[in-house]
């Protein structure tokens, strides 16, 4: 029965990466100049990072990573606020993993746990929220970092928290949106970007639209991308075609999951329960409009506003540069921490920390 | 951090599914999607089903190898 296989393509590895690596070549052997691609996504990053793809690729085609992880974008104020309010003693912390081992100003969460604070690494919020239930003299502050794709899964928490009257539960957000820090790449002078591998998860809910400036004002080609090594190679195929023919259009790889209009009910629950907000990068600085916070609608939710803490002054680690990494400005060999001072083991910056971080693919797979 | 993982929904109870993946049943959100339904395979991202997969979409990519095999031999 069709609806019961998995609806993954079933792919024929060899001989259809062999004719895409051949498509590739023989494109950028047409061109001849240089061509540079940027992966926006670090779960692309690492895809692409464990496949081996950058080697594979010809010379003249480069990939770089954008600042498409979370986690590495997410700047030391937000971590040192979530650290002071960890310590406060009816507090209980719930968090994605990613978050634990990054290090804030002085601290970082994981620290904090093992000094006595109740930290737990939670799978989705709707875990953060039954932790709350069950803990009525608590208060259980969730960490809402990621992207599009997760904020409408804090959104429906907090509607659900709502309903519930689950007066201890609370979220405090540092939600970020794709499509702002992107156009800040396209108009920076600096940084010469031939197409976009833009990010499948994050399209399931934003759909194609948002792109649309870049490719239409910006003239960079877009290509949405699945995480499949052979959704990467065909996505790389596509924005080269788009190079050599002059186009620049929003096109769509990743048809499986993503509908031009994305996820509609998303989309209304993000604005539902956020605002869009001004907000800071990690090593970019604050982008207009390109966070979320927690909507006036549903304030008594806002730990930021709820929870009064002291939080130390922020300073970035000394010597990390996490910031021109994100940006893509350079690759993580070129900082003199990088496998010394700074390693998955013992990381000094978040983008050696997560698993999505460049820093991090890169010690673990080489310069595939 | 925007992982997704293609389940199957083989049960539904209000705005609850249950997912199957490699064998494993987890209780999932259904409160992004309308019209979900046992034997519906969604993306799953931090417990919510995130967006409908469709078989037939799937196939889409695998035409584009069509595509690129054509082109190809234009060149």
């Amino acid at each position: 029965m069709e609806k019961s296989s998995n609806p993954q393509p079933k792919f024929d590895q060899a001989s259809q990466s062999q004719a895409l690596l051949n498509g590739i070549e023989r494109i950028a052997g047409q061109y001849g100049q240089e061509m540079v691609l940027m992966e926006v996504c670090g779960t692309h990053t690492v895809s692409i990072f464990k496949a081996g793809i950058r080697s594979l690729l010809p010379k003249n085609v480069k990939l770089i990573s954008g600042p498409g992880c979370p986690v590495c974008v997410t700047p030391n104020e937000y971590l040192d606020r979530a650290i002071a309010v960890s310590r406060l003693e009816d507090v209980i912390i719930t968090t994605f993993g990613d978050m634990m081992r990054v290090p804030g100003t002085s601290s970082s969460l994981e620290r904090e746990k093992t000094r006595g604070a109740d930290v737990r690494v939670v799978y989705s919020s709707r875990d953060a929220f039954k932790i709350a239930s069950r803990n009525p003299d608590k208060r259980v502050v969730f960490l809402g970092v990621g992207f599009e794709t997760t904020a409408p899964t804090v959104a429906s928490a907090l509607k659900e928290a709502r309903q519930e009257n689950l007066a201890n539960f609370s979220v405090l957000s540092a939600h970020k949106l794709v499509p702002p820090a992107l156009e800040l790449l396209a108009r920076s002078p600096d940084l010469n970007v031939d197409g976009f591998i833009c990010p499948g998860h994050v399209s399931t809910i934003i759909g194609l639209e948002p792109y649309q400036v870049l490719a239409q004002e910006h003239k960079i080609p877009c290509v949405i991308a699945g995480f499949e090594p052979m959704d990467v190679l065909q996505a790389i195929w596509l924005l080269l075609k788009q190079i050599k023919q002059g186009t620049h259009l929003v096109q769509n790889q990743y048809v499986r999951a993503v509908r031009p209009e994305g996820n509609p009910k998303a989309q209304t629950l993000i604005h539902e329960v956020f605002d869009v907000i001004d907000t800071r990068w990690r090593g970019i600085g604050v982008i207009p409009q390109s966070g979320l916070g927690i909507g006036k609608q549903y304030q008594e939710f806002d730990a930021e506003r709820l929870i009064r803490v002291e939080v130390e002054a922020s300073r970035e680690p000394e010597g990390c540069l996490c910031g021109e990494v994100i940006l893509g400005r350079i690759q993580p060999p070129a900082c003199a921490l990088f496998g010394g001072q700074c390693t998955p083991e013992s990381p000094v910056g978040p983008c050696m920390v997560s698993s999505e971080g460049t820093c991090s693919a890169y010690f673990k797979y080489g310069q595939n | 951090m925007c992982l997704g993982i293609p389940v199957k929904i083989v049960e539904k109870r209000g705005s609850v599914g249950i997912a199957e993946y490699k064998g494993v049943r987890r209780e999932i959100g259904l409160d992004l999607l309308d019209q979900v339904q046992p034997g519906d395979w969604v993306l799953l991202h931090a417990g919510f089903a995130i967006q409908k997969i469709d078989q037939e979409e799937a196939q889409k990519t695998l035409k584009l190898f069509e595509e690129l095999e054509s082109i190809g031999e234009e060149q």
